[in-house]
């Protein structure tokens, strides 16, 4: 019997095991970096350690850490979440080795699985089709080419150890494959500790299905069904759903059968997933196995009312499959949306800062790694939540988890939310035509775009508000009418940016109510129903809308009826611009220079690369703007740099 | 004390009526308002924005809190005389991070901001009322100096200006400059004589000759920026305390300074939670009568001005043509004394003696609220003392130290006034509506007295009085006295600190009082000798 689980993880996951061993009655160990001290999962555990340290290799990574804190606490068993040492089998052997039972896979299994070529070739012996591959050494370009030429292009390049998209890097051509394979063998190694890469044919339009299968020590391995998982951006999930809407009852059970088989050819025990690629005419591609609870697993728990934690649990401890589990049946739809603290109308450049506010209040399920007050960090992965909504039908689904997505209270960390929001509603979505390039067909700048069609209204929201906290933090005169003046000549003014956007609101309370205009046109018809530190009614042209506002210090946040807006209050009493080198890079976010291809003095072509910066585990070429020299360099590799920071500068070659 | 039951039908043809007259009278006031507003005129608003100025309003709105309110003083003098609408400055009363300030700014628009008679009326006023309140006062300095052709009026009392400055300095009133422009010959003194001088670079001059000048006195060659620039004065004078490096910089600045002044109020109130009258002030201008014979019950307008419609009334049954109650006005502690008749007899004198004297035994503000034609005249009144019993009044409206806020709201005629703490009684503050007469004596009277007095003199000279002559005559005076008695007559000649809607009376109470509070609110025992 498991009476104390050290969870070897971080964040949502770190609390839905958490959640779970409370309902069972086990008392939980939490580790903890230094970045993490405050955050939620912390908290929740009944006993937490400190590892030290930042980065995943300072912390999480570290075994000896892990097994120091379970001997500390006196745990008797390790959850490992996914991620991080999840598949790791040494980090298996050792806490088995130091006595713990390591609720997983054996590490045989996790070695034989987790390589890719080795559970391709118990695959194929089992019957099950796969793709062709090619493990490379990305320090040999020219074996590189030929396994390239070898598998016949497009192919895709995956970290052998990885997992999540980390490392993976789609070529079409040739010439980029040196490059690519270089890029993700060093992110495997910061990522997993592990620079392993190999060579993947790659299918155009194919959609990504895995199937959940579970095994125990009595020799049973069984299907939970499937979780489709096609709509992903940069082969990062963060749409996914059961049932899919490509299977039909013959082909789940195919794909079942093909799933259960592989995991009897290997014995398997505990939560894996098999993972296949599925082509239109139902003709489907072993891709790979996870020996792990999966970050969507909440969809399977949702149609089928299992929790795979206490399944972990109970066959980590010996005990067969409950007969919950065996005579598991799929009820309903269920649909999980990935929350990334990231920019969809930038690149998917991923988003830090202080999350000031969060809450869904809708009747979805939310297994979320922050709360109000939570410090998004440029460690780790940037997920902040998972939301999942399950109804009878897949359309009820997708409408339930697309409002409880646009009411959320978000506020601090741009979201993709509104991307998400708009796939939830989008017509093909909802007609079941996703694949794995559905991104690629709908431009996620677009859909990521604000949900509110007027933003003006938000604007004029937020000065409204703004006006009344002014009023009710005023020293003297509080009590007489906002503004008054026995002679106005003007009106009171607020300048706000929204992204890259100037919005000026003007406005004064008179006799005849509230004057207000936008970027100086008059906004009619406009009167201030109620003003109160939750909010403002307005009544816009005779429709009264309540526009939720908070603050933090200059940034303000709006929720209304139709979408959120973050307004950042410019000051009122402008300073000096800092003057800007003609051609400066600044760096785009928060992160660690890991590489400078240039040297000062060096003559550069527009668009070339000249440094790379690894922020949030993704790695992000900065390019120069212009053609000319590199006259200064401000940082050397290894740095920590602040987004906006300059770290070089090109004097354009025209102005010289 | 239950809240005042109001009596008035806003639905009679009466109040309709009454109403429409004074909208009438606010329309022709808010004309007048619009000039104040537009200083120089088009061409030269349009000339010192093209200079990359902003206009002194703008720069008021700049320098206050945001969202608080800012009460302008006199904003129509110099109506009816020579002179641009509003002098060529603008005064008021605002809040400065967190501190209610006096301001004065001048326009540069009106004849590069010079001082005419009117703006320094303007200024010496505003001057007395901070010094009276301590309110700090921050000048937004850009003017030439004086405008010259009218020297001969404002050189002797212009004096006083500067001297307040430095009074106000010894009493400890914070006074602040910030130079916007020139500021030359007389008027660098503003700068010179204020505790903080904030200079921009590039755009304040501060000297007290020019080039020509200095170039007739003393044949020296001199650029302006040597001799007044704000680089000189902050790196070599000193005259320049703080180095801004635009207006908004400059602004900005003015705002810290009155910041980190540590400034704290000297009154005691307010004294309790504002509550909003029980009775909408916009039903004012259905009651207060523009028409002078008809009275009209103050109650009525006190039950849409103060706190919860809430009077205590002081000799209710007594001196009836003279209503005194206690109340709170945005939770501020007032007395107040109104005429409700018109005429002051020798109980109404008497009653407000000793509620003057109650106020200041126990530290209320006292609200003048005028309606009155004056004392009582005829045999029975002069038998009965009523010379006493005014005098009486007047001593304790003259000696009384607590604040004192004259409203003029209807008529305010000869030693009436005087006994409701009018003009030469200093009031801290004169508020009036536009409805407002106040002269010796009304037009009709004044004429007919003068008329009256002409016959008897042809008469006892046994001359033979010329009627079309004398008709002609009242007619004339008539006129004048018209003229002479209104209110925009009045507050064009700064003898009053603005005229106001009434239906703003409740807030701009509530600021004054506000203001009367950064000083001590004390009351004295001290008093002239009462005849008794």
């Amino acid at each position: 019997m498991i009476k104390k689980v050290l969870v070897a993880n971080r964040g949502e996951i770190a609390r839905r095991i958490i959640a779970t061993c409370r309902d069972m009655g086990i008392a939980t160990v939490a580790v903890f970096s230094d970045p993490d001290a405050g955050a939620p999962f912390v908290n929740e555990a009944d006993q937490a350690v400190a590892l030290g340290g930042a980065s995943p290799t300072e912390s999480y990574l570290r075994i000896d850490a892990l097994l120091d804190a379970a001997a500390r606490t006196g745990a008797d068993a390790v959850h490992p979440g996914y991620g991080f040492l999840a598949e790791n089998a040494e980090f298996a052997r050792a806490c088995v080795d130091a006595g713990l039972t390591f609720i997983g896979p054996t590490a045989s299994t996790i070695e034989a699985m987790g390589s890719k070529l080795e559970s391709k070739r118990i695959m194929t012996e089992a019957g099950v089709p796969t793709l062709p591959s090619r493990e490379i050494d990305p320090s040999h370009p020219d074996d590189v080419l030929s396994a390239g030429e070898a598998i016949g292009y497009p192919v895709l390049v995956k970290a052998s150890a990885g997992g999540g998209g980390k490392g993976m890097r789609i070529v079409r051509d040739a010439a980029d494959l040196v490059e690519a394979a270089l890029g993700a063998a060093r992110e495997a190694a910061s990522s997993f500790g592990d620079a392993t890469v190999f060579l993947e044919k790659y299918l155009d339009e194919p959609r990504h299905v895995e199937i959940q299968v579970f095994g125990d020590t009595h020799g049973n391995v069984i299907s939970l069904f499937e979780r489709e998982c096609s709509i992903q951006r940069r082969h990062q999930k963060i749409i996914e759903e059961c049932p899919s809407p490509a299977l039909d009852t013959d082909l789940r059970a195919r794909m079942s059968e093909a799933a259960i088989a592989a995991g009897k050819a290997v014995s398997y025990v505990g939560a894996g997933t098999v993972e296949f690629l599925l082509d239109a005419s139902g003709a489907f591609w072993f891709l790979e196995t996870n020996t792990r609870l999966q970050v969507e697993h909440p969809v399977t728990e949702m149609v089928t009312g299992l929790d795979l934690v206490r399944l972990q649990v109970i066959v980590a401890e010996g005990d067969p499959l409950p007969p919950d589990a065996t005579e598991a049946m799929i009820h309903g739809h269920a649909i999980e949306a990935r929350l990334y603290a990231e920019d969809p109308t930038n690149s998917f450049l991923p988003a830090t800062g202080t999350v000031h506010s969060f809450s869904i209040t809708e009747d979805v399920r939310v297994d979320s790694a922050v709360e109000s007050g939570s410090v998004v960090s440029v460690h780790y992965d940037p997920m902040i939540a998972k939301v999942i909504a399950w109804a009878p039908t897949r359309h009820e689904a997708a409408r339930v988890l697309a409002s409880a997505l646009a009411g959320a209270r978000i506020h601090g960390v741009t979201t993709n939310r509104e991307l998400l929001v708009r796939i939830l509603r989008e017509e093909e979505f909802l007609a079941g035509r996703t694949d794995t390039h559905y991104l690629e067909r709908h431009d996620p700048a677009t859909m990521g775009g604000p949900l509110t069609t007027d933003v003006r209204r938000h604007a004029l929201a937020a000065a409204l508000f703004a006006q009344g906290e002014r009023r009710r933090h005023a020293g003297p005169l509080a009590s007489v009418p906002s503004g008054w003046r026995n002679s106005p000549s003007q009106l009171q003014r607020t300048t706000f940016r929204v992204g890259t956007k100037d919005i000026e609101v003007g406005y004064l309370f008179g006799r005849t109510g509230l004057t207000a205009e936008v970027d100086g046109d008059p906004i009619d018809d406009a009167i201030l129903v109620e003003e109160s530190p939750a909010g403002v009614l307005l009544r816009l042209g005779g429709v009264q809308e309540f526009y939720s506002v908070t603050h933090a210090g200059d940034t303000w946040f709006v929720d209304g009826p139709e979408g959120a807006t973050t307004l950042v209050e410019l000051p009122r009493f402008p300073g000096q611009d800092v003057e800007e080198h003609t051609g400066s890079l600044v760096a785009p976010m928060p992160g660690k220079v890991i590489r400078i291809d240039v040297e000062e003095g060096a003559v550069v072509a527009k668009g070339q690369v000249l440094v790379v910066v690894e922020a949030m585990k993704m790695e992000h070429s900065v390019r120069s703007p212009v053609a000319g020299t590199v006259t200064h360099i401000t940082i050397v590799e290894g740095q920590q740099v602040d987004g906006g920071e300059v770290m070089v500068v090109v004097e354009d070659r025209e102005s010289e | 004390m239950p809240a005042i039951t109001s009596r008035i039908d806003p639905r009679s043809d009466e109040f309709a009526q009454t109403r429409a007259e004074n909208l009438a009278i606010l329309a022709e006031y808010e004309q007048l308002m619009n000039e104040s507003r537009a200083g120089g005129g088009p061409k030269y608003v349009d000339r010192h924005r093209e200079r990359g100025k902003l206009l002194v309003r703008e720069r008021m709105e700049l320098l206050l809190d945001r969202d608080s309110p800012f009460y302008e003083l006199s904003p129509i003098a110099g109506w009816g005389q020579s002179y641009p609408i509003s002098g060529s400055n603008v005064t008021g009363i605002g809040v400065i991070s967190g501190v209610e300030c006096m301001l004065t700014g001048h326009d540069a628009t009106i004849r590069g901001g010079a001082s005419n008679p009117i703006s320094l009326a303007k200024t010496l006023r505003a001057q007395d009322i901070a010094t009276a309140n301590r309110l700090p006062l921050v000048n937004l300095v850009e003017s030439g100096g004086a405008d010259l052709p009218t020297q001969a009026d404002i050189w002797l009392p212009g004096g006083k200006w500067f001297r307040n400055l430095t009074n106000m300095s010894k009493a400890g009133i914070p006074t602040i400059a910030i130079v916007f422009g020139n500021s030359t010959a007389g008027g660098a003194y503003v700068p010179g004589m204020c505790d903080y001088a904030v200079m921009i670079k590039d755009r304040s001059m501060v000297f007290l000759g020019g080039r020509p000048l200095v170039k007739m006195a003393t044949g020296e060659d001199a650029t302006e920026e040597e001799l007044g620039g704000a680089d000189m004065h902050c790196r070599v004078s000193g005259v320049g305390d703080y180095y801004a490096i635009d207006e908004y910089d400059a602004l900005r600045i003015g705002r810290e300074i009155v910041a980190h002044l540590n400034w704290r109020k000297a009154g005691y109130g307010p004294v309790r939670a504002p509550v909003e009258p029980l009775y909408d002030p916009e039903d004012l201008l259905g009651i207060v009568q523009s028409d002078l014979r008809k009275p009209y019950d103050m109650r009525e307008v006190l039950a849409r001005v103060v706190d919860g419609s809430d009077i205590d009334e002081y000799k209710q049954l007594y001196g009836q043509s003279l209503l005194t109650c206690w109340a709170h006005i945005h939770g501020f502690p007032v007395g107040v004394i109104a005429n409700q008749q018109g005429v002051l007899f020798s109980e109404e004198a008497q009653k407000a003696t000793e509620f003057i004297q109650l106020c200041n035994q126990y530290d209320q503000p006292i609200i003048f609220i005028h309606n009155t034609t004056g004392y009582m005249v005829g045999t029975e009144y002069e038998q009965g003392g009523i010379i006493k019993d005014g005098a009486k009044m007047i001593n304790a409206v003259a000696n009384s130290t607590v604040p004192h806020i004259a409203i003029m709201a209807g008529s305010s005629y000869g030693a009436g006034n005087y006994g409701m703490s009018g003009h030469a009684y200093r009031p801290r503050f004169i508020v009036g509506w536009p409805t407002y007469k106040g002269a010796v004596m009304g037009a009709e009277q004044l004429s007919g007295v003068l008329s009256i007095v002409a016959r008897e003199s042809a008469e006892s000279m046994g001359r033979e009085f010329d009627e079309e002559a004398d008709a002609q005559r009242s007619a004339l005076i008539h006129a004048q006295i018209t003229h002479e008695e209104s209110a925009f007559y009045n507050s064009g000649r700064v003898r009053d600190d603005g005229l106001i809607d009434p239906r703003d009376t409740r807030t701009a109470l509530g600021i004054l009082l506000s203001a009367v509070h950064s000083a001590p609110v004390k009351g004295t025992n001290e008093w002239g000798v009462f005849r008794m």
